[in-house]
Parts: structure tokens; C-alpha cells; sequence
């Protein structure tokens, strides 16, 4: 596919890998964070890592949607999805999250109604169809996908759909990746920014990263190219002193992202005063709730949302994961009591988690390595 | 698509769905151009040059990589 395929060349892969070598200087660790877990699947995926220098060390940060989701929001979609007539809607990796009495594949398998959707669009068109069903969409996501839950709801307004309604779990990448540069246990050096986000808000709102943290950081596309490219560029800085936001990826991110997408997102949500998210805990600001004038549309004004507070499972480290702090299979029970099919924590259900995109791509080559007397980790 | 102006009807590597591009409303896609979905809405536009630019760049450092390679083989030092 165009724009695709040209990203994928391993000769020039390996000419950029040649770059960022001949830039490490000695003695010198270098640890970048992948943002987005997008990125995360593709340098599992493509196996960069092994086109890396021994210096750099990419640590995987929290930008995979279903991840951060804590249980307790899980049961309380749960508890929204038994209540009469309710039909839940839902994306394909959300329905294998394990809540406290299992996932939505779980429930539906016992009886209660949740469908799969591709697009809020499509749960629109569940609710037209079925007047007398009440139908919610569990809307969970960043900057990428909130811009699609603001126009369906602003669809339904105009519809004058009465049986349609939100449930928002929509969350914001800045305050994370604050959190992330405010721990003390993570000491990185540059950030590969998330492409797919910053198409809706641009590159300023990293701004305050280089300025106030002195730390590079380089928006992304996802080929791996774009990641191997995205790397040199920090390198570049990072070996000149400099720390600026810099767009590997203008071919889709505009520098000021997508004035529409953040229009309709203003107008139909707003930030929570806090949120819970897995493993970095409570965040002020860092989430967003349906606005009182679109009430009508959010389930948690519709509903008794029990509002649930679940402690993780005490084996599983998807907190440590997901602030980087923890590689995958650091983990007691990765590839054991956890995996895929029967996941414990969010981080190895998305294919965007890091546990799960080490778990499909990595683990082999780790024990290939190690058995050929090498130290990769 | 006729009628509807926020709907569009694509090609994902061969298989055609309609998409919403009402996103794109500043600058609405023509027929031909490439866009970036997410869960059925259009984010953004594919901007051609930008990604020619991109490839230059990659190419260059190709070249030059084949260059050194060459050089290196062509080397006999004794």
C-alpha cells in the first residue's frame, strides 16, 4: 500500500541503524519512551530493537487505550450493561479486559447483550435500528478517538435519538506523560511522541517538554522507518545538546492538529477533576466526562453507575509496565498464569499492550539470543 | 457521497466502506486524495509532499550508506 510500503525498507533501515550508532557516545545509556502503543506493537512487530545499538534501552509508555482502564471501571460497565433493555456496545480489544467477574466476552457469553463495533457510528446505527433497546457505547481512548465519540454524539443530537448514550472513558495522553516525567523512578532521555494523537492536537502541547524538562521529543509515524528515523532525530538532538519537539510525521500531523476534532470534542466533553488510571493512579485532569448540555447522551447521568474501586490483581504489574519501569517479562506471571487468551492484566490484551506485543513477537527471539550467548534486554 | 456531504466511500487496500469525513470539514478531501482513518472517521489528510519529503530523506541516507559500503568493499588496504 502507497505511503506504507516505502517505510518498510530494510536497507534503509539498516543505513539509519548505521546513524544512530556512529551518534551514541561511550560510556553512555540512552532510555527513550514510546508514547503510543501503536508504536509499541510496531517495534515488537518489525523487531527494531535489534537494529539498535546496545546504549539505547526503548522503554513502552502508556499510550495504549484499553491498558489504562482500572477494573472498577470494567465492573461498572458491567453493572450498566444488566441493567433492562441495555444493549452495550463496544471496541474488539475492550471486550476481552478482565473486570472482577470476568470480561464482555464473559458476560455475553452468559447472556447479556454487548456488541462488538468497529466505529461509534456503528452503535449509532444499533440504536435507530432497536428503538426499543437503550443502547451505550463504552467510549474508551485518547485525543484519536474522543473526536469520533464528540461527532457521533453530536449526530445523535441532531437525530433527536432519545435511546442512545455514552459511556466515557475517554482520557487525555499530556497529564500521563507529566505523571511519567514527574516519577522518580523513570530517568529518560527523549520522548518518540504518538503520531495518531497528534493528528488531532498537534505538536504544541509537547512544548512544555523540552522547555520545562529539558527533553527532546519527536512525533512519529508508525512504519518502521518512521520509528527508526524518529530515533536518529533524537539522537541528533540529544548528541547536539538541543531539546525541541520536532514532526517526523507531517505527512499526517499538522503542527497544530485538527481544529475541527478539538472543536467537537469542546463542545460536547470536559475534563473530570480526576481520573483513575491503571497503574499511574489518580490523575487530575487527565480524562473527560460528557457536557451538562449533551446530559441526555451520558450514561453515567442515565444510569446508576456503582462507581466501583477495584485493587489490581496483586501477581500482575501493569502498573510497572506501563510507566515503563517494568520490561514485560520482569513480570511474575507474564507468559504463564498470563497471556492473550487468558490475559490477568490489560497490558497483555491490546495488541497495543507491551506484554502482548512482546508476547507475540518477542519472547522467541529473547530466548534465541540468550541460548546464542548474547545479553539483549 | 451524494446527499451526504460528511460521508465519503473509500479503498482500504482493496476492500471500498464509506467513512465519516466530517472531521475534515475545514478541508474536505477530493476524490484521489489519501486520509488517515481511526473507528470510522477520517483524521487527518495524507500530505503527499510532506511524505515525499520524508522518503528524500531516507533515501539520502540510504545512498550514502551504499556509498560507505561500497568504498568499504572497494578498500584493499594492505
Amino acid at each position: 500500500m502507497r505511503f506504507v510500503d516505502e517505510f518498510r525498507d530494510g536497507e534503509k533501515a539498516r543505513a539509519l541503524a548505521a546513524k544512530i550508532a556512529a551518534l551514541c557516545e561511550p560510556g553512555r545509556q540512552y532510555k527513550l519512551m514510546e508514547v503510543c502503543g501503536g508504536h509499541t506493537h510496531t517495534i515488537y512487530k518489525h523487531g527494531l530493537e535489534d537494529y539498535l545499538p546496545e546504549q539505547i534501552t526503548l522503554v513502552h509508555g502508556p499510550g495504549c487505550p484499553v491498558c489504562v482502564i482500572p477494573m472498577g471501571r470494567v465492573d461498572d460497565a458491567m453493572a450498566l450493561a444488566a441493567e433492562p433493555d441495555v444493549v452495550m456496545t463496544s471496541f474488539g480489544d475492550m471486550m476481552r479486559v478482565p473486570g472482577s467477574n470476568g470480561s464482555f466476552f464473559d458476560a455475553k457469553a452468559r447472556g447479556t447483550d454487548i456488541r462488538m463495533v468497529y466505529s461509534p457510528l456503528d452503535s449509532l446505527k444499533i440504536a435507530r435500528q432497536n428503538p426499543d433497546k437503550r443502547v451505550v457505547f463504552m467510549a474508551i481512548g485518547f485525543e484519536t478517538t474522543a473526536p469520533s465519540t464528540a461527532m457521533t454524539m453530536l449526530r445523535a443530537a441532531a437525530e433527536g435519538l432519545t435511546n442512545f448514550s455514552v459511556f466515557c472513558n475517554h482520557v487525555t495522553i499530556i497529564p500521563a506523560i507529566k505523571a511519567i516525567l514527574d516519577s522518580p523512578d523513570l530517568r529518560l532521555d527523549g520522548f518518540i511522541g504518538p503520531g495518531h494523537v497528534s493528528t488531532v492536537i498537534g505538536c504544541r502541547p509537547y512544548e512544555f517538554i523540552a522547555r520545562d524538562y529539558g527533553k527532546p521529543v519527536v512525533v512519529a509515524g508508525f512504519e518502521p522507518l518512521d520509528i527508526l528515523q524518529s530515533i536518529y532525530l533524537l539522537m541528533l538532538q540529544l548528541s547536539a545538546g538541543r531539546a525541541e519537539v520536532e514532526n517526523q510525521y507531517s505527512r499526517a500531523v499538522p503542527w497544530d492538529g485538527n481544529a475541527v476534532a478539538l472543536r467537537a470534542i469542546g463542545q460536547t466533553m470536559e475534563l473530570r477533576p480526576y481520573f483513575e488510571w491503571r497503574g499511574l493512579g489518580f490523575i487530575s485532569h487527565s480524562a473527560l466526562k460528557v457536557r451538562q448540555d449533551y446530559a441526555a447522551f451520558d450514561a453515567e447521568v442515565l444510569f446508576q453507575v456503582p462507581g466501583v474501586r477495584v485493587a489490581d490483581p496483586k501477581a500482575c504489574q501493569c502498573g510497572e509496565v506501563l510507566k515503563g519501569v517494568l520490561k514485560p517479562w520482569e513480570c511474575k506471571v507474564f507468559g504463564t498464569a498470563c497471556t492473550p487468551e487468558t490475559p490477568i492484566g490489560t497490558c497483555m490484551v491490546s495488541p497495543e499492550g507491551a506484554c502482548a506485543a512482546y508476547y507475540n513477537y518477542g519472547r522467541l527471539t529473547r530466548t534465541r539470543v540468550a541460548a546464542a550467548g548474547g545479553a539483549r534486554s | 457521497m451524494p446527499g451526504q456531504a460528511d460521508l465519503a466511500r473509500v479503498d482500504v487496500s482493496g476492500v471500498k466502506r464509506v467513512i465519516n469525513v466530517g472531521l475534515l470539514s475545514d478541508e474536505p478531501p477530493a476524490p484521489g486524495d489519501w486520509v488517515l482513518i481511526h473507528v470510522g472517521f477520517a483524521l487527518s489528510k495524507i500530505d503527499e509532499e510532506e511524505a515525499a519529503s520524508a522518503l528524500a530523506f531516507l533515501e539520502g541516507i540510504g545512498q550514502a550508506y551504499a556509498d560507505e559500503l561500497s568504498a568499504l568493499a572497494e578498500s584493499r588496504i594492505e
